[in-house]
């Protein structure tokens, strides 16, 4: 142990990433045990869908990221310029567009981080996170899960966000109940599976992570709705009759990648309409100083007609992760449920 | 060891650098501390435990632990109660009629508390305000609305917690609402708004880990009996480990706006030993969702 201790300091005394020459793979800072320190806090906010858009190509051209990355930046400049206080009230009942907050605006971009990058891996800036299959799309799901999914399509799943989720909103029954709701608007979860797993950039805000490890454990906070995932090291899975919300997660090094193995999940987490059955796998690997690469590789054969593997860049961040109390403030749950409520006795009111 | 003569044993030349700063010390005039030292090295009651340590010679404190106590019913020293809400019976008090169903589920266990010294010293308005609290546990107390526990209270809620320690990091994660803490290891500076858990700032006194603790909200209990404080709360916790599976555990609280003095909480923390401990998920929110919001349900259930 103590050998082995020194021979890593020795190791990692060594110089590293020698900028430029190529020819010497990385050799990441080592934990006592020998094993890379992938600790850190790391944003994972990104330009880059999971999905490829129809027509692109799986990377962008210098001049493509320029001009997109631009565009992004330019909105949020001209979002966040003071308000010339020239606008008229929003019109009674909304504009009439679809979305949260009553159609009277929600967040200006003030309090919203989705992301000002595409991704880089492997030195390309990519137009997916999904790599398998390599159109970049989710597969088929399987004739079973297509009807499982016709039949829930208006019950929520771990990557449902708010109120945009194709259904959630005009579904019957969508309000009746809390139990009806996305799981980011009940604090169980955040929204968009940033705690996953697998984690996914939610494209929206509060996009910070943190991993601290030890040689019996490697702990991943979600900065949305506090929730620590501890994965624990060369450990068999719970048993099947233990389902988790983040599934029960496990881990080994295969060299000097965390390899995580997540089962066991709970019947409400459904991450894309996935079964209890989901088996997630995911790699993380320190690629220079500043940077994890994630890959994650989603098995369930009783909902998608093959695996499919994404993987996307963790830069790290020196912001710190405030506590994220969702549940002691949500007001927005109760208001929710009762609007339904008054809407409802507003309609047997009328003539 | 064999030393050649005349020549002294490193041992000998610490005791020797000993007996000389000793005598500096003491002709500074820093006597207290002197004999501290003395006392410690002649009575032999120094801790004997001498904790595993992390690569960084810091003691490891990584592990689950969970208090044994009776303190998340009632700090301080108490009776057996038939339930934590009361009314006025014929013969003395009984369970209030919206727990009367629990029966001896619902009652308290007896506890000899763990504060310090028996009793709070609470400013007399203050008091006052703890026995309204006790009065409307039922609607008052965070616990029941599955609200962060605060600081100490998440430490001896009847949940297991880990502590995740390596050499640049430390994180407690609580099995209770799956609340967690980053003991900063390098101070940020004052908290930059309140919060349930506080702002931690962790440092090390020799053998034991000093927890300082600040930037808490006023809406946090210390237990199911109405103890409070207010946003003015200053907890300074230390950890010990005393032994293999026990860690001792001190809580420092502060706090001018509800209390005349600092006082102090102290308990044993224990390792949970069973094969295969771990945290599980107790997502209460989940659980209180028919509570809270069960009567806007579109067809509410009978209450």
């Amino acid at each position: 142990m103590n050998l082995i201790g020194f021979a890593v300091v020795l190791a990692s005394l060594a110089p590293v990433h020698l900028a430029g020459q190529g020819a010497k793979p990385y050799s990441p800072p080592r934990m006592p045990d020998g094993h890379p320190d992938l600790q850190g806090t790391y944003d994972l906010a990104t330009l880059t869908p999971l999905e490829r858009p129809a027509g692109a190509r799986a990377a962008l051209s210098a001049e493509e990221v320029a001009k997109l990355e631009g565009a992004v930046a330019a909105r949020v400049q001209a979002g966040n310029l003071p308000s010339k206080g020239d606008r008229p009230a929003p019109p009674k009942g909304g504009d009439g567009s679809t979305g949260a907050a009553g159609n009277v605006g929600g967040y200006n971009i003030f309090w919203l981080d989705p992301g000002s990058a595409y991704t880089i891996v492997n030195g390309e800036r990519r137009t997916s996170l999904i790599v398998d299959p390599a159109d970049g799309k989710v597969p088929q799901l399987t004739p079973a899960a297509k009807q499982r999914f016709a039949a829930l399509l208006s019950r929520p799943t771990s990557d449902a966000t708010q109120s945009d989720d194709p259904g959630l909103e005009t579904a019957p029954g969508a309000y009746d109940d809390p139990e009806r709701r996305p799981l980011g608007e009940r604090c169980l979860l955040g929204f968009g599976s940033t705690s996953g797993p697998p984690v996914l950039p939610n494209y929206f805000y509060n996009n910070l992570h943190k991993i601290v490890q030890t040689p019996t454990a490697v702990m991943i906070l979600t900065e949305m709705v506090h929730d620590a995932r501890i994965v624990r090291m060369n450990q068999p899975h719970l048993p099947k009759t233990i389902r988790r919300w983040m599934g029960d997660s496990v881990g080994q090094w295969d060299g000097d990648t965390l390899v995580v193995d997540t089962t066991n999940f709970t019947e409400h987490t459904r991450f894309r309409g996935s079964s209890e059955n989901l088996h997630v796998v995911e790699r993380f690997t320190r690629v220079d100083e500043r940077t994890l690469l994630y890959r994650f590789t989603i098995e369930d054969p009783t909902t998608w007609e093959r695996p499919w593997t994404g993987e996307y860049a963790w830069p790290a961040t020196d912001e710190r992760i405030y506590e994220y109390a969702c549940h002691e403030a949500n007001y927005a749950l109760e208001n929710v449920l009762r609007g339904a409520r008054r809407r409802e006795a507003d309609a047997a009111q009328k003539p | 060891m064999s030393v050649p003569k005349g020549k002294r044993t490193l041992d000998e030349v610490h005791m020797a650098n000993l007996t000389r700063t000793l005598a500096t010390s003491v002709a500074a005039g820093a006597i207290g501390a002197v004999l501290a030292v003395l006392a410690t090295a002649v009575s032999g009651q120094a801790p004997a435990y001498r904790a595993p340590r992390l690569a960084d010679g810091r003691p490891d404190f990584n592990g689950i632990w969970q208090a044994l106590n009776e303190a998340n019913y009632d700090i301080e020293v108490h009776m057996a109660r038939p339930a934590m809400a009361l009314r006025a019976g014929p013969y003395g008090p009984l369970p209030a009629a919206p727990v009367l169903a629990l029966g001896a589920v619902g009652a308290v266990p007896p506890g000899r508390g763990v504060v310090e010294g028996g009793e709070i010293p609470y400013r007399p308005e203050a008091l006052a305000k703890k026995k309204q609290h006790q009065e409307n546990w039922l609607t008052s107390d965070p616990e029941i609305k599955c609200y962060l526990p605060g600081v100490p209270r998440a430490t001896y809620m009847p949940h297991p917690f880990q502590i995740l320690q390596s050499t640049t990091s430390i994180f407690i994660a609580y099995q209770y609402a799956g609340a967690v803490r980053d003991i900063y290891l390098k101070d940020p500076g004052p908290p930059p708004v309140d919060s349930w858990m506080g702002q931690s700032v962790g440092r090390w006194d020799g053998e034991t880990l000093v927890v300082d603790v600040t930037g808490f909200n006023d809406q946090t209990w210390f237990d199911r009996s109405g103890n409070f404080h207010s946003d003015a709360l200053h907890v300074v916790e230390r950890y010990t480990r005393v032994s293999a599976d026990v860690i001792s555990y001190e809580a420092t609280i502060e706090d001018p706006k509800v209390f005349t003095r600092p006082w102090k909480m102290t308990m044993p923390l224990y390792r949970r030993q069973e094969s295969g401990a771990q945290l599980l998920d107790f997502k209460c929110v989940e659980f209180v969702e028919e509570l809270m919001y069960g009567q806007f349900r579109k067809t509410p259930l009978a209450r």
